[in-house]
Formats: C-alpha cells, structure tokens, sequence
C-alpha cells in the first residue's frame, strides 16, 4: 500500500506538530475526553472497524470499551497527537491483535494443519477443478461502485472458520507481514500460507454465491 | 501467489493458465477480490469505510461502555 501507511502505524504513534485537537465542538473546556462524547463520536466508528477484523458483537463491543478506557488513562498525553480518530484506531488495533493472540492461545495447537474439506472441495483427487467457478456476469468495476459488496465481503469473512477469518483479517485489513500474523496466530509461517489460500478459495466461493449470482457452468 | 516460482515452473502454469479457463477465471476472481480489499483497507484510512453503515453499537453496548468509562473516571 503506498502513499498514506505512514499514518497507520500499529507500534509507533506519529509525532505530529501540536494544533487544535478537534474541531468538533467539546461542549466543555478541554478536549474531547469526556466519556459520552467519546461514545458519541468514536463509538460506532471504532465498532465497525473491530467487527469487521473480530466478526463477533460482543467481542468488538468489549474491545471498544477497553479502547476508550486506555485512551482515557493516556489523556494527559492526548494533545500531541495528530488526530484523535487516528490515536483511538491505534489503539484499538493493538487491542484486536491482543485478542486474536489471546483466542489463539487458548485453541488448542496444531502442529499439521488439518485438511480442510471445504476449500478441497474445489479440486478432485487429481487435482482438476470439481466445482468451477463459474463467470462473474455484469462489470467488476460497477461491482466496486457498490458499498453493498463490501458488506457481502464482510458476510462472508464472518463465515470462514475462526482461524481462518483471524489470519485473513490480520494478514489482508491490519496488512501485518507474514511473521507477525504467524507469530500472533501461533502458527509457521507456511501453516499462514495454506490458512490463507483456504480463506481465499472459500471467499471467493462465498463472494460467487453471494454476490455474483448463482452457478452456472 | 505470494511465493516465487522457479522460472520453469511458472512457464508451466503460465501454458497452464492459456488453456485452462477455469484457472484464468479463478485468477481474475482473486484479483477481484485483492482489488475490493485494498480499497477498503484504503478507504478506512481515509475515514470513509466502504460499507452500508447500518451496523451501530446496540443502546445497551454504549449504556454499558459509558457506565465502565464514569467508573473509571471518577476513581
């Protein structure tokens, strides 16, 4: 990804020449640091973007939660920063990587990758496709017009075994390289290869059904 | 996709890939696919996620986050 990663960096926070903080009215003297308005602002915001990494509510919820509270014992820090939304979203992904490294740890470990019937499906004992894709009618580029897509991309993450969604959120949305996720996830970094091929065959599979219409050879 | 193939190797999927149709398509598919993400990954650093934004913290989630939040604050 080019140009603007600099202002997505997971472990170090940018230092940012010191101006007006927000400029969304507080109501209050100071800055936007009271907890209501921290809801208000920033709740569904940093929702979204923990669900669509977490896929579980009640996972995304408490991962908002547990931002907003570090934020709030960090707020003598605030001023420095370049842009709350940007502070909150940093902290929030430390917080997402914490938590799938933590769910990883309590799966239990699998040395081998089991195989995975679904995404195997797709191919037959000789390694010809069974299951096809079929053609994808209509125009990719008006198919990337329409936001509606991206809420049957996220259907589908949601759909993948937990793992599988995990690493495909960590290697493909928080763009994190291959060690790390692996790392995270507990895993070699070639079990990561072959956990985001099935993702893959499966998504794709998914977005088809889902999107692109029915099967037709 | 991400791993390097020797050069013989990827003539022999290349040949591969000019026949098979199927395996054109699945191709194109993923890069579809690749595309749609990137946009989104780029579209959230924008501040604009691509998404119909109907998904909203539940008035119970937000109830209970600011409770958690007060609590912190005044302790």
């Amino acid at each position: 990804m080019a140009g603007n990663s600099a202002c997505f960096q997971s472990t170090t926070l940018i230092k940012a020449p010191v101006y007006p903080m927000s400029t969304q009215p507080t109501g209050t003297d100071g800055p936007l640091i009271d907890p209501e308005s921290l809801v208000e602002h920033y709740g569904d915001i940093l929702f979204r973007y923990a669900l669509r990494r977490v896929q579980k509510r009640d996972v995304a919820e408490d991962l908002v939660q547990e931002t907003f509270l570090a934020a709030l014992s960090a707020r003598e820090r605030f001023e420095t920063r370049a842009s709350e939304r940007t502070w909150l979203l940093g902290i929030l992904r430390h917080k997402i990587v914490d938590y799938v490294r933590r769910v990883s740890r309590e799966r239990p470990s699998e040395n081998e990758l089991s195989p995975d019937d679904v995404s195997e499906a797709f191919f037959d004992g000789k390694g010809m496709w069974a299951v096809k894709p079929s053609r994808w009618y209509g125009d990719p580029l008006r198919a990337l017009q329409e936001k509606e897509l991206w809420d049957k991309l996220m259907v589908c993450i949601a759909g993948l075994p937990e793992r599988m969604a995990h690493a495909f959120a960590l290697r493909e949305l928080e763009e994190q390289d291959v060690e790390e996720v692996s790392q995270t996830l507990g895993v070699t970094s070639n079990n990561l290869g072959v956990l985001l091929y099935r993702a893959r065959q499966r998504l794709r599979h998914c977005l088809e059904v889902n999107w692109f219409g029915e099967r037709v050879d | 996709m991400e791993r390097k193939l020797l050069l013989r190797r990827r003539m022999a999927v290349t040949a591969h890939l000019l026949m098979c149709r199927f395996c054109s398509r699945y191709r194109k598919q993923l890069r579809f696919m690749e595309n749609a993400v990137d946009r989104l990954v780029e579209s959230e650093k924008e501040g604009n996620p691509l998404e119909t934004t109907d998904t909203y913290l539940s008035p119970e989630a937000r109830e209970r986050i600011e409770q958690s939040l007060r609590r912190e604050i005044h302790h």
